[in-house]
């Protein structure tokens, strides 16, 4: 899609046909500002801002738009059983299925366990604090 | 105190909703497959110890005792590894409950029991009288083997919780006087806490040796019956 550019004589960007020049206002190397040909009948770069909310990532969401996203993900059964898988085969793959392994990827996990089950029995372990009055 | 020291082994349940499912699932998550010939370092280390341990085991066993393989191998890593996950702080060790050991125990036992007299019921039979007793002797030799058959189920699940549970009621139980030492006695609660780690690293023997040997008696209990 992206064909070379041709100078005219005047400095003035020339495509071939079916192509338009598009240039960058904010840049300008050398006095000459970097322009490139994109396709004529696809508005290429205007689409990419136009996103369906549904299909954007959290880190690209705006903060305004965070109430609707959350509730646009998809929270049935198979849903939630595919996030889960996602999110353990992103760790797996991050931390465990590399060349070379270290013990931090199974520390992590077991941390996370105890840190988990502390939060479950805080109840019973509040009582345990030494204090004069609990 | 009393109250306090028996609640680590209740089930855990969060909102009515029983959480100990989560937990007794959640050893499967340290156990990943592959494929590969040649995998991560972690799938490579667990495969290299369970092929150690299925030789050990297994290889007593006639082709129809390592049909067993699976269930075995599946058995000791489950108990390996849920006791050793028990010895983290706070968390729940569900072979602690007498429940759950004796619906491992029974079926086992059963399985291999049954299998014996469907497919050598003569030779079955013959296990509940050894050889060479006396014929006085015969009918109360008779009754002694079948009690002592049926008790085999209950001494698998009873030995595997009374094992887990005594040892984290230790470990509880020192530590409680450790730090209760600390503020009246320096030294005193110095050795406690050399009591604690010798405890500790029992405890590690312990959770493994347990499973080797719930394991090892169901594979035995197998051997006499194929």
């Amino acid at each position: 899609m992206n064909q070379p550019l041709q100078r005219s004589v005047g400095g003035e960007p020339v495509c071939s046909q079916g192509l338009r020049p598009l240039c960058s206002a904010e840049r300008e190397t050398l006095g000459v500002r970097e322009c490139t040909c994109i396709s004529d009948e696809s508005d290429g770069l205007l689409e990419f801002c136009d996103v369906p909310l549904k299909e954007k990532k959290l880190l690209e969401v705006k903060l305004g738009e965070l109430p609707s996203w959350i509730l646009m993900r998809d929270f049935t059964p198979s849903g939630i059983a595919g996030a889960f898988q996602r999110g353990y085969y992103r760790y797996y793959n991050k931390y465990v299925n590399v060349k070379k392994g270290s013990i931090a990827g199974l520390s992590m996990v077991l941390a996370a366990y105890v840190f988990l089950n502390y939060c479950r029995s805080y109840k019973e372990l509040k009582h345990e604090r030494l204090r004069k009055y609990h | 105190m009393n109250e306090n020291l028996f609640t680590s082994f209740t089930t855990p349940v969060i909102l009515g909703l029983p959480l100990v499912t989560l937990i007794v699932l959640f050893p499967s998550l340290l156990f990943p497959t592959s494929n590969r010939l040649v995998s991560n370092r972690f799938v490579t280390l667990q495969q290299w110890m369970l092929q150690l341990v299925s030789k050990q085991m297994m290889s007593i066993h006639n082709s129809k005792g390592q049909t067993w393989t699976l269930m075995l191998m599946s058995l000791i890593l489950f108990i390996g590894s849920t006791n050793l996950l028990g010895l983290l702080p706070h968390s729940f060790t569900p072979t602690t409950q007498l429940s759950m050991n004796l619906g491992m125990a029974i079926p086992l036992w059963a399985g291999a029991v049954i299998t014996g007299f469907r497919n050598k019921t003569k030779a079955s039979l013959a296990h509940f009288l050894p050889q060479g007793t006396p014929t006085p002797l015969i009918p109360m030799l008779v009754i002694i083997e079948t009690i002592s058959l049926f008790i085999q189920p209950m001494a698998l699940a009873v030995r595997l919780t009374a094992n887990i549970t005594a040892g984290h009621l230790l470990i509880h139980l020192i530590g409680g006087a450790t730090l209760a030492l600390m503020s009246i006695s320096t030294t005193t609660a110095l050795i406690t806490f050399t009591i604690l780690i010798l405890l500790t690293i029992l405890e590690f023997a312990v959770a493994m040796i347990q499973a080797y040997v719930f394991t090892l008696l169901v594979s035995l209990y197998l051997h006499d019956n194929t």
